[in-house]
């Protein structure tokens, strides 16, 4: 059996799937937890110290690379195992097996996936790029990430999407979390009950903090 | 339950051979029973096209007692129709009622190519199995049962793994026409008992490869199959037999 045999297995290809959505899931967390220094409120003071260990570190921008190479085997992959799976059944049925058994994000993880890809351009349009791009790409001074956020996050329809994106993050998550660990080859009942909880928190408390960031600019609740 | 006859209409995938494009055709049938077996609505409705001179519906079916996996048939929407933890064979009319309309179709999915009608090819499975789905036991008498000490947990979870008939009713259901359902239970079945365990990494390595070349999805563990599976083989099989390909792949001397 050899690594190209296992990886290419359809088995490999969810174990990929499953690694990189949970190493997503953390980065997740951190990103996060660092935004919500925002709501220190002390006018973006410390979550620009905080966007300033990030992105002035070597270390951190390291680790920067490794969460491209882990997003993009998710993206690519994901693509391609939609793209496999959707042509395995040649003749559509008349009538749909619809929600029975099956809850209809688990069953749109590509296209809330697509949604999310789509998302992330437009995000890291408007802070990733024009940030890194100041610093050179490399180690240079950065722009004001809190008065960005201010500025981007002034406009309703910038927050719709931001929302909207956040949400289809949060359904993607919902089967993600718990399918990952499937995937992984937790069979025991009592940490499936466990994780599939934990995964439906986890996704309610992301989505809602993230949504909540444009929401706070935007509703004025921050200095 | 009070018994009643009805008229139906029975909506059935028509297709002469694997090579015909196919397409629905729409029949009346009279006076059907409320005990009536499905299988036999459509023994009345064949004898009827039989007199018709026309040709009569082929479908898949041999025990007609639920445990074959024979008999297969997407019933309004779901493999072996409404009723849960059922086959096609043990649904009775009685689960329609007088005027109903009932659209039947073969399983759809690239690997069971429809052979005539409501038949489709299931050797997919058979090569499955062959690939890995068995112990060796070359020769010498049988041993006594209880000379090889079982943990019940284990025996329990194997016999239900082991429950599965091999119908394909979780790759008609799956969105990905995946037959991992199918695949989990016989890797399950085998691997929880030492009589599996000589060929356990080769088997589950095997079994996969086998799957994949046969042109079946990749699981995205959505739960259809589960709900519709006639045996109520359990999901957490697909998430053992993950753990069991990990642990192969791992370690296999190859």
């Amino acid at each position: 059996m050899t690594w190209k045999q296992v990886f290419t297995s359809s088995v490999g290809k969810k174990l990929v799937m499953g690694f990189t959505g949970i190493f997503l899931i953390l980065f997740l967390v951190i990103h996060a937890g660092l935004n919500a220094c925002i709501w220190a409120n002390d006018g973006g003071k410390m979550f620009n110290s905080g966007a300033h260990f990030m992105g002035a570190n070597v270390v951190p921008r390291i680790l920067e690379i490794g969460l491209f190479a882990g997003l993009l085997l998710h993206i690519i992959q994901g693509i391609m195992l939609e793209v496999s799976n959707r042509s395995k059944r040649g003749v559509a049925y008349a009538k749909d097996f619809g929600n029975q058994g099956s809850k209809w994000y688990s069953r749109s993880m590509g296209i809330l996936g697509i949604l999310i890809l789509l998302f992330l351009i437009l995000h890291m349009t408007d802070f990733w790029f024009p940030n890194r791009s100041h610093q050179g790409f490399l180690l240079g001074e950065e722009i004001d990430l809190y008065a960005k956020m201010k500025e981007t996050f002034a406009t309703l329809w910038v927050v719709i999407v931001y929302v909207l994106g956040c949400l289809s993050l949060g359904y993607h998550l919902a089967h993600g979390f718990q399918s990952a660990f499937k995937t992984m080859g937790v069979h025991n009942k009592k940490y499936n009950q466990l994780l599939t909880s934990l995964g439906y928190c986890f996704s309610i408390v992301i989505t809602l903090a993230f949504v909540m960031m444009p929401l706070s600019f935007y509703l004025g609740w921050l200095n | 339950m009070e018994h009643y006859n009805m008229n139906l209409t029975v909506k059935v995938w028509r297709q002469k051979n694997s090579k015909d494009k196919g397409g629905f055709v729409s029949y009346p049938v009279k006076d059907i029973s409320s005990e009536m077996s499905f299988l036999e609505m459509i023994d009345v409705l064949n004898e009827q096209l039989i007199v018709d001179g026309a040709e009569p519906i082929a479908f898949d079916h041999d025990c007609r007692e639920g445990i074959c996996g024979q008999c297969s048939l997407y019933i309004n929407g779901k493999p072996h129709g409404p009723w849960m933890a059922n086959t096609t064979c043990q649904l009775h009319m009685r689960a329609f009622k007088d005027g109903d309309t009932i659209v039947v179709e073969p399983w759809r999915a690239g690997a069971f190519p429809v052979i005539k009608d409501l038949m489709v090819d299931r050797s997919a499975f058979d090569r499955i199995i062959q690939a890995g789905g068995y112990i060796s036991v070359n020769t010498g008498n049988a041993v006594d049962g209880n000379s090889l000490p079982i943990n019940k947990d284990h025996a329990d979870a194997s016999f239900a793994a082991a429950m599965c008939i091999g119908c394909g009713a979780c790759v008609a259901a799956c969105k990905n026409s995946s037959a991992m359902l199918f695949l989990s239970a016989k890797v399950a079945h085998l691997a929880l008992l030492p009589q599996g365990e000589p060929e356990r990494k080769s088997r589950v390595l095997n079994m996969v490869a086998q799957m994949d070349k046969e042109g079946f999805g990749a699981c995205t563990n959505t739960g259809a199959c589960e709900a519709t599976c006639p045996k109520e083989i359990s999901i957490s099989n697909i998430a053992r037999l993950n753990k069991e390909y990990i642990f192969s792949s791992l370690t296999a001397e190859k």
